[in-house]
């Protein structure tokens, strides 16, 4: 605990000792192994983002482990006899009947099942989130780019698991979901039949997807993702962390806490506590109730009996293939069918704008210098707005994902909402982009903090009616001559 | 304890009894959250009780660890970067190893050529196997289990005359004898005389106001399942596509481009309903090769 107390009893320190000198005597990792306790990760609560979407990758490989013990990937029908009595009698695949089993009849199998769903639908959030830390700060710069590549491939990876693992219980949503992936493959000009049929291994509906995606799910993709992600942290490791501008911190160092003991307790904590958040969601929060849906059969859509959304890192594509206006392009015989444009240009431009970004910004700003030192966002106006303009534009398109159910809400025409959406969709990322170009330039001007009370006092009006200049609240924090004076002490590097 | 060296002097460390305590009480927590999981667990287990306990057990370590990391911390550290890119020799050794060996490559241009050719070749070879992945397309996409004189029959395999609907009714048939062919699903909707307005060339399809359309939405292909009779719509409940029942289900609204395809019917000498023919289109979503 405090360093009166960190003296060891020396048994213990010899157990320590033994083993270390076992382990180093053949591997020969003390050198690298004295560097690694010393690194130093910063501080700043932003940086844990990251971790989160990994701690949930966690969970989900643990969870998902679990599953695979009792979910059956076949197609076979079943007439299912299960605890569950609304569907008793009913014809099902051996897919949806093993989930049914594992939601109904194993024991702890529905908090597994839950806290893996939940774990999918963080996971995905936290990368975003992530991924916008790194943009609104400019981490992606020199020398980061390859990384910022490597993350936006870890995105997509994830969302298609998230899309493989709920398409897999064969229930009447995900079939709906399933079908409309087809049809966007079937859209695909040139070669969309061809594609479909040999990804999905032939017409929809058909038997082959499940065991197909099955081992997508399970093996192919996250392996993928164990694999890039290793690939992430190493070059983190090797790069180390970006910071932000402050007291004793410049481009060439680093201060935060080192990795032993400081971080690695802090992280572990932020896993017990992301663990926790999830088994709580996992045991109290329904999530993907599959038995109220029903199994799939192709002559029904989800909707009848429930509102038809898709998880919502898919609900910007379906947002999109809703807004669309009916246009399709047929010349000389063939046809560019419409669903090409919301289900495969927008999302294809998406990505590929965001792996280009980092040299796209190289080429406006003429910036080719290394930073380690981070933007705060209001520091680079335009890619500031320009990013708060595209988090509106896929918010719209999320929300138009559920024009639907906001037609009931609002009891209003769904002819309306859509055609209100299709209006939106242009105009408020346009406002979004000019109100935050105009605040980040307001805010790099004065150089204030929205937060904070401003340098040089308060000027307050005094009972007379004039008016005095006051020191600013007592918050603790020292004027800012001293802070900037402070430095950092060195780390022990050996 | 010595003062934390940070940069305001904020120093979040507690009293070390303090601090015991607290991380003392969040372990036992845990402890007894995670023996309560287990007895959850033998007595035949509830999820949310296993939610709730698992978090208990969790958060209680969490908070343990919380409160443990706050109190070893002893304020930022600075650590020098370094340099990422190597020295100069280093780099020009790799270079010259590296480009003496492309340089001779490229000077024994008949064998790395052939190398190239023998490597592309493999690999060309190694696609093939992604044909056995399914079939191929042909014209099954043009084409339904629907024939000539082919029954409607219901879901259940019975067929269907001309008055099982009442007017304003509707269910969804199949080809006899294919009930389950997905691409074939058709909604079949009794209309009341005179109500049709068909297309040239259609006004002999809708015996008795029985008209026949495709169930799969030419947007994306979900079935369109909802009927609104007052204005004689048929709606997909997925992406809001509309198509007018009266004037040969022509998109109204949505992003379907595609009007429903239109199944020919008849009614055979035993009283049944048939299909005339095939659907003069291919259902469903578009695709490259449809016209």
């Amino acid at each position: 605990m405090s360093r009166g107390q960190k003296r060891r009893k020396p048994e213990e320190a010899n157990r320590v000792d033994r083993a270390f000198r076992f382990v180093d005597d053949r591997l020969g990792i003390s050198h690298f192994t004295r560097k690694a306790l010393n690194k130093i990760f910063p501080d700043h609560w932003s940086f844990m983002i990251g971790e989160i979407a990994m701690y949930c990758l966690v969970i989900l490989i643990v969870t998902g482990i679990y599953l695979t013990f009792f979910f059956v990937p076949a197609t076979k029908e079943v007439v299912y006899q299960g605890r569950y009595a609304p569907l008793r009698g009913v014809e099902m695949s051996q897919a949806y009947a093993s989930t049914l089993d594992i939601s109904f009849n194993v024991r702890a199998g529905l908090v597994m099942r839950q806290m893996h769903h939940w774990a999918a639908l963080v996971f995905i959030a936290a990368i975003v989130v992530h991924l916008c830390r790194v943009f609104f700060t400019g981490a992606f710069r020199r020398p980061r780019e390859l990384n910022w590549m490597v993350g936006l491939t870890l995105l997509v990876l994830a969302i298609g698991n998230g899309f493989f693992g709920y398409s897999l219980l064969d229930d009447l949503l995900s079939g709906t979901g399933v079908r409309v992936a087809y049809s966007i493959a079937l859209a695909v000009p040139v070669a969309g039949t061809w594609l479909a049929f040999l990804f999905f291994g032939g017409e929809f509906p058909n038997t082959e997807f499940i065991t197909r995606f099955y081992i997508l799910h399970v093996l192919i993709v996250p392996a993928l993702i164990v694999g890039l992600l290793s690939a992430h942290l190493a070059i983190v490791w090797r790069q180390k962390h970006t910071q932000f501008k402050g007291p004793g911190r410049t481009e060439g160092n680093i201060v935060g806490s080192r990795l032993w003991p400081q971080y690695a307790a802090k992280s572990a904590a932020l896993f017990l506590l992301v663990a926790a958040v999830l088994a709580l969601l996992g045991g109290l929060a329904q999530i993907n109730p599959v038995w109220l849906y029903g199994p799939y059969k192709a002559t029904q859509a989800a909707a009848a009996t429930s509102g038809s959304q898709p998880d919502w890192y898919m609900g910007w594509v379906d947002g999109a293939l809703r807004i669309m206006p009916a246009w399709e392009i047929r010349a000389f015989g063939h046809t560019v069918a419409n669903p090409f444009f919301p289900g495969a240009v927008m999302p294809g431009v998406t990505f590929g704008v965001l792996y280009l970004w980092p040299f796209l910004e190289r080429r406006f700003t003429g910036d080719r210098e290394p930073h380690n030192l981070l933007d705060r966002p209001r520091d680079a106006p335009f890619r500031t707005a320009l990013g708060a303009a595209t988090l509106a534009f896929y918010g719209i398109l999320l929300l138009a994902g559920g024009n639907d159910i906001l037609a009931g809400i609002f009891r209003i025409a769904p002819e309306v909402i859509t055609n209100t959406f299709r209006v939106l969709i242009f105009a408020v990322p346009l406002a979004v982009f000019v109100v935050t170009r105009g605040v980040c330039r307001g805010l790099a001007r004065d150089d204030l903090h929205p937060t904070r009370p401003p340098p040089g006092g308060l000027v307050v009006r005094t009972a007379t009616g004039g008016f005095e200049t006051v020191d600013g609240p007592d918050d603790g924090r020292p004027s800012e001559p001293v802070v900037d004076a402070w430095k950092p002490p060195p780390v022990d590097s050996g | 304890m010595e003062p934390r060296p940070t940069p305001t002097g904020d120093d979040p460390r507690l009293p070390a009894p303090v601090a015991e305590r607290r991380i003392a009480v969040a372990f036992v927590a845990s402890t007894l959250a995670a023996l309560g999981l287990a007895g959850v667990y033998v007595a035949g287990g509830q999820p949310q009780a296993e939610g709730a306990l698992l978090f208990v057990a969790l958060s209680g370590l969490g908070v343990g660890a919380v409160q443990w990391a706050r109190q070893i911390d002893d304020g930022p550290t600075a650590g020098e970067r370094g340099e990422l890119a190597g020295s100069e020799a280093d780099q020009e050794a790799v270079v010259e190893e590296v480009a003496d060996d492309v340089a001779d490559l490229g000077r024994r241009r008949l064998l790395s050529r052939l190398l190239l050719g023998a490597v592309g070749a493999l690999g060309l070879a190694a696609l093939f196997p992604i044909r056995s992945l399914g079939p191929s397309p042909g014209h099954s996409l043009e084409r339904t289990a629907w024939r000539p004189g082919r029954r409607l029959v219901d879901s259940e395999g019975h067929r269907v005359r001309p008055d099982t609907l009442t007017v304003g009714g509707t269910i969804t048939v199949f080809p006899e004898g294919a009930v389950q062919a997905g691409d074939s699903q058709v909604v079949l909707i009794r209309l009341a005389a005179g109500r049709n307005r068909p297309r040239r060339g259609r006004e002999t399809w809708a015996p008795d106001g029985n008209i026949a359309y495709s169930k799969i939405c030419t947007h994306v292909g979900c079935p369109v399942g909802l009927y609104q009779e007052d204005t004689h719509e048929l709606v997909c409940p997925c992406h809001q596509s509309t198509f007018d029942v009266l004037d040969g289900a022509r998109p109204r609204f949505g992003p379907a481009t595609r009007g429903l395809p239109q199944l020919p019917l008849a009614v055979d000498g035993e009283g049944f309903l048939v299909a005339q023919s095939d659907f003069t289109e291919p259902v469903g979503p578009g695709f490259w090769n449809r016209s």
